[in-house]
């Protein structure tokens, strides 16, 4: 637990810069055929709210972003058990219990991009930097190169790989204040603090909302510009124990 | 074909000698599975710190069955622990770690090793699903890339090659193979032996290798505790 005060929300903070919705309210606005980014990294970090939420919802022909394929049958898994992603672009699409991923990528129901990790990473960070473009000596000479521009820096070879961006990215944080200046719990952080700055329009969902102020600015690890809507979900679920509970959704 | 099953190195004895060449205070990553072992045998008065591609350096031993944090865990997906001198950060600073060349070892698993230091370990090409995760990363930009591996197959095929069939995860990037009957460095584009364990004769070891070995460093005996066989 964080060592920080956590203060009640009161009446006055309704005057929010930003709004506190709910998933459903929030989720709406995604429509078929989006390209959304979502955070964590296996269960750690994995915004499991605003998935079902997705699913709820309904969108199809989803784009999504994730370093992985979901695993068991909530979450990720259950937004590709369900037919709502169209492709997806991760590095590493094997989990425990992938079988959900596994039957629709051999059904042809779904196309895969393997990125390596590094590579995803850093082009989510160049998406949210406004850098079309970088050089990695990353895969060069793989496979995963090919068609790729080569440049030499240096007398070693590079390869260019683009920027990634999105319409929507959900994301997973702690704490926010209401200012949208989000921390985040342990390594439940990974993706999303860059995906928060990668896509036109960032959700996050956090286990607390509090008064500007109660966060000490030095702990702030992602400013709120990056924020448009907040979600306040006080006991979150982790992927993980939904998965040992055999938890199947919707 | 010879028979090794009752001569060759176990799991944990290849981990162990791994472990013995990482230098105190080194900045270490370990691939899931196997390699994970090496964390096991850290010698007396060494620190290593472990860094995981999903945002953690310095982390400790995995916790007790049901104290699990899950928003703790390593690449691998387990559950591990924080300890004085833990540090947090998102995936581009940890992936700065790696291609910034910061990280001291990268040791990963094989499924062949090329003479000149090809690595492929990422995908059989046979039809499976392509999973790289972090390995394309660590290969290309740690200071120094090192295998622990079976020396053979499970069909009895040698991993350690001319040149690999399998797709690469980096070109001549692997320096040293700790295999279970052997370590061998790559140096300019050979293989070179520089231990074997004593049952197995040079030329047996060379009968179960794909490409050839050197011996222009000399050979020592490379002994591991019984105690892990």
């Amino acid at each position: 637990m964080s060592e920080m005060t956590r203060y009640p929300i009161s009446q006055e903070d309704l005057d929010m810069v930003k709004t506190v919705t709910t998933p459903s309210e929030v989720i709406q606005q995604i429509p078929d055929g989006a390209t959304v980014m979502i955070g964590g990294f296996g269960g750690s970090g994995a915004p499991i709210e605003l998935i079902h939420a997705l699913i709820d919802h309904g969108a199809k022909h989803l784009t999504v972003v994730n370093n992985n394929a979901g695993n068991g049958h909530v979450g990720l898994a259950a937004l590709i058990e369900q037919g709502r992603v169209d492709k997806l672009i991760c590095s590493f699409p094997r989990s425990a219990d992938p079988s959900v991923f596994v039957a629709a990528y051999r059904a042809n129901k779904i196309a895969l991009e393997i990125v390596p990790q590094g590579t995803l990473a850093e082009r989510i960070r160049a998406g949210g930097a406004g850098i079309p473009a970088f050089y990695t000596p990353t895969a060069f000479g793989t496979e995963v190169a090919e068609g790729k521009p080569v440049e030499v820096f240096e007398g070693r070879s590079y390869i260019r790989e683009l920027w990634l961006k999105a319409d929507y990215a959900l994301i997973k944080g702690d704490l926010s204040d209401t200012h949208g200046n989000i921390t985040y719990r342990m390594a439940a952080r990974n993706f999303n603090p860059i995906m928060a700055t990668a896509a036109k329009v960032t959700i996050a969902q956090v286990s607390r909302v509090v008064q500007a102020g109660a966060i000490d600015p030095e702990h702030v690890v992602t400013p709120g510009i990056f924020i448009n809507h907040l979600v306040e979900i006080t006991h979150p679920a982790q992927e993980e124990e939904l998965n040992r509970a055999e938890a199947v959704y919707p | 074909m010879i028979d090794i099953s009752e001569i060759k190195l176990s799991n944990a004895q290849i981990a162990w000698r791994a472990a013995q060449d990482i230098q105190d205070g080194a900045y270490v990553n370990l691939g899931i599975g196997f390699p994970e072992m090496v964390a096991s045998y850290q010698p007396e008065g060494k620190e290593v710190i472990f860094h995981t591609e999903n945002g953690v350096l310095g982390f400790g031993a995995a916790p007790a069955v049901s104290e699990e944090d899950w928003d703790l865990i390593n690449a691998g997906k387990k559950a591990i622990t924080q300890k004085p001198g833990t540090s947090f950060f998102h995936h581009a600073d940890s992936f700065a770690m790696v291609r910034g060349g910061h990280l001291d070892v990268a040791i990963l698993g094989a499924y062949q090793i090329a003479q000149n230091g090809d690595l492929a370990n990422w995908s059989t090409g046979k039809g499976g699903i392509p999973a790289v995760g972090g390995a394309m990363d660590l290969v290309q930009s740690a200071k120094r890339v090192a295998v622990v591996t079976d020396h053979i197959t499970k069909k009895g095929e040698p991993k350690l090659v001319e040149s690999c069939t399998m797709p690469l995860t980096g070109v001549g990037c692997v320096t040293r193979i700790y295999s279970s009957l052997a370590v061998i460095d790559v140096e300019g584009g050979h293989f070179v032996l520089r231990e074997k364990i004593a049952a197995l004769s040079f030329d047996d070891l060379q009968a179960l290798t794909g490409a050839e070995l050197l011996t222009t460093k000399g050979v020592d005996a490379l002994i591991c505790p019984e105690a892990l066989a």
